[in-house]
């Protein structure tokens, strides 16, 4: 049987020493497979977070063992680290994070210059990127004339041109109203069922996370309940939260 | 990769127009500075080899009193008469002697008249001294002896007096001299302490001495040395026929100098290589203050743009390419910095030499070494900021507000 996408061994990660210490990370066993549309909840400082930046090779397990479609990821150097994320992994923030005073088109293009395409290839991916989402004729905008909704579609657009295998979405629609927050998620869904593109993302409200196929919860760092989410999967059915 | 990373550059430069001329002034002052130092430098040097062209080749001047020594100091001096020349004309070092009585008069032509500086002389004075003839001829030999009322004008003079057209022929009138133009001297421009050397007039030595000076003197003695002969023989000779027909004893010291001209010109040189060595220098010091400032501004720029670090490093950029990306905006803002300063270095020496007379020398050379220069200002002052860029912790720079 192939290696799963996404495999915690056993993974910790303590900051400080001594007195100081703090395991956010306590001993964590986590199979995630490529296709999965995966919800994190958990309260603040229960390890959600750690996780998804060591699942994002952002940081290093200090125990056990993290393997990305087989590969140890935490005996990689930082730049491996980088082309790994460069070639696989897509980013989505909560604060949107994209470049200010550069064009969503630009924003676009960004993982693409890493990647090494130029030229007219690198506009046709970029914009098709762009049309994914919804944005077209919106290319030359500066994410400040945008909505928030549509900064966050720019932020995918630009995780999407990476193609790439994982998208990481960190509370995407935590800066968004309920009405843009079902777009996005809508969004994902697509990406996820028409592009079987893996997405792992966390979130605070159940009612987000039921936009997902699988349920993670972390408490103190640890998994205390990993589930299908609740069936009634409202984007599936095309119905607003 | 590069190429993307210049274009990012310029773009980040061109966001912040006021700020990145603010911080690339240091390095424009730097590279101007000492482009204008270095080329001015160039420029007088070059005419002061130009002069030393002009003064002619293998002479040397002979002049009463001490070398080294003010007016006042040292054993009174005797003046020369012709009859020294004469007598240096008879030694087998000496090519030709024109030896130079001086003075300064008004000369009037019609409704125009200048103050000028009258030099009397004899026929070998034009070859001695290295000078041509526009037009007309020398005096002769036998004008020169009898003294005759002739003379040859200098450009500036002729320009002062007659305008462009020719003085071949007409009468000017120096004090109460009447006296016949004979011929026009080639221009030789400023010489090597920036004095107008075609502002004069040359009349044979006898008729300046009788007429205008109303003695047998002369002020010094220019003397062409013999082919084949080392300048140092040749002082040397001169020196001893002097110090014989001055009754200079043993022990006592000359009452003359004898001056190598092309000496004279050597050390014009280098003391014009040292000073503008100093002041290059002292311009090479805002350089590196402009560097500083480079630094400090990129430091400002990571520390702004940590955020956007962290973006493009969670993209999936290397640290390298981070690196080089901070490393590119430096290098370019100080090769702006570095071009400005070129073109106002160039147009401050240009200037510069139009008001001190002397030729506008740009070495190529030396552009292209303060370009070069400047990019390595950009590299030494961009790596520390570019390195603290690059070593930022994604997390953490996504987390920066």
């Amino acid at each position: 049987m192939a290696a799963p996408l996404i495999e915690f061994r056993n993974v910790s990660r303590v900051y400080g020493e001594g007195e100081a210490e703090v395991r956010a990370l306590d001993g964590v066993d986590l199979r995630i497979e490529a296709g999965e549309f995966v919800a994190v909840m958990g309260p603040s400082g229960s390890g959600k977070s750690t996780a998804m930046n060591i699942i994002g090779c952002l940081d290093r397990p200090t125990g056990g063992e993290y393997q990305f479609e087989g590969v140890p990821v935490q005996d990689l150097s930082p730049d491996a680290r980088a082309l790994l994320r460069r070639h696989y992994l897509g980013f989505v923030f909560q604060g949107f994070n994209l470049l200010p005073r550069t064009s969503a088109l630009e924003n676009v293009e960004l993982p693409l210059i890493y990647k090494g395409v130029s030229g007219p290839e690198r506009d046709a991916r970029a914009r098709a990127a762009l049309a994914k989402v919804g944005l077209q004729g919106r290319e030359g905008h500066d994410p400040s004339q945008l909505s928030g909704g549509q900064q966050q579609r720019v932020a995918i657009a630009r995780a999407l041109a990476g193609s790439p295998t994982v998208i990481l979405a960190d509370e995407p629609t935590g800066n968004l109203d309920s009405h843009r927050s079902h777009e996005i998620l809508t969004l994902l869904q697509e990406l996820n069922r028409d592009e079987g593109i893996t997405i792992v993302m966390v979130t605070h409200e159940p009612d987000i996370a039921a936009y997902a196929k699988r349920l993670v919860v972390f408490t103190d760092g640890k998994i205390t309940r990993d589930e299908p989410s609740a069936a009634l999967a409202p984007g599936l059915t095309g119905a607003a939260p | 990769m590069i190429l993307e990373a210049v274009r990012l550059a310029l773009r980040s430069i061109l966001r912040n127009k006021l700020r990145s001329f603010l911080t690339i002034l240091g390095v424009v002052i730097g590279v101007g500075a000492v482009i204008a130092m270095v080329t001015v430098g160039q420029g007088s040097s070059q005419q002061v080899s130009a002069s030393v062209q002009s003064l002619g080749s293998d002479m040397v001047v002979l002049r009463p009193g001490q070398r080294g020594f003010g007016p006042g100091s040292g054993p009174p001096a005797r003046r020369f008469t012709l009859r020294d020349s004469d007598a240096l004309a008879h030694l087998p070092v000496v090519r030709s002697v024109a030896p130079t009585a001086n003075a300064s008069a008004t000369v009037v032509f019609g409704n125009a008249n200048v103050s000028t500086s009258i030099t009397g002389s004899t026929e070998a004075w034009a070859e001695i001294s290295n000078w041509t003839f526009a037009s007309g001829r020398n005096f002769s030999a036998s004008e020169a002896r009898a003294g005759a009322p002739v003379c040859l004008l200098g450009q500036t003079v002729r320009t002062k007096l007659f305008g462009a057209s020719d003085p071949v022929g007409q009468q000017v009138r120096v004090k109460a001299i009447s006296c016949t133009v004979v011929g026009l001297l080639g221009a030789k421009g400023a010489g090597s302490f920036g004095q107008d050397q075609d502002d004069l007039i040359v009349m044979p030595v006898r008729l300046v001495q009788r007429r205008l000076n109303g003695n047998d003197e002369v002020n010094a003695i220019q003397i062409g040395i013999a082919p084949g002969v080392s300048t140092a023989e040749a002082i040397g000779q001169i020196t001893d026929l002097m110090r014989d027909r001055r009754r200079i004893g043993m022990g006592q010291d000359d009452d003359f100098s004898v001056t190598d001209m092309k000496e004279v010109a050597s050390m014009l040189n280098s003391i014009n290589s040292v000073l503008s060595g100093m002041l290059s220098s002292v311009a090479a010091v805002s350089l590196l203050v402009g560097g500083i400032g480079i630094m400090n501004i990129m430091l400002v720029s990571v520390t702004e743009r940590t955020r956007e670090i962290g973006i493009r490093l969670a993209i999936g950029a290397t640290g390298r390419q981070v690196l080089t990306q901070f490393l590119v905006e430096a290098v370019v803002l100080s090769l702006f910095g570095g071009l400005i300063g070129i073109i106002v270095g160039l147009a401050l020496a240009w200037g510069a030499g139009r008001f001190m007379a002397i030729p506008f020398a740009p070495d190529p050379l030396v552009v292209l070494l303060a370009f070069a220069f400047s990019a390595v200002v950009g590299v030494v002052f961009g790596f520390f900021p570019a390195r603290r860029a690059a070593r930022l912790d994604p997390i953490e720079a996504l987390r920066h507000q």
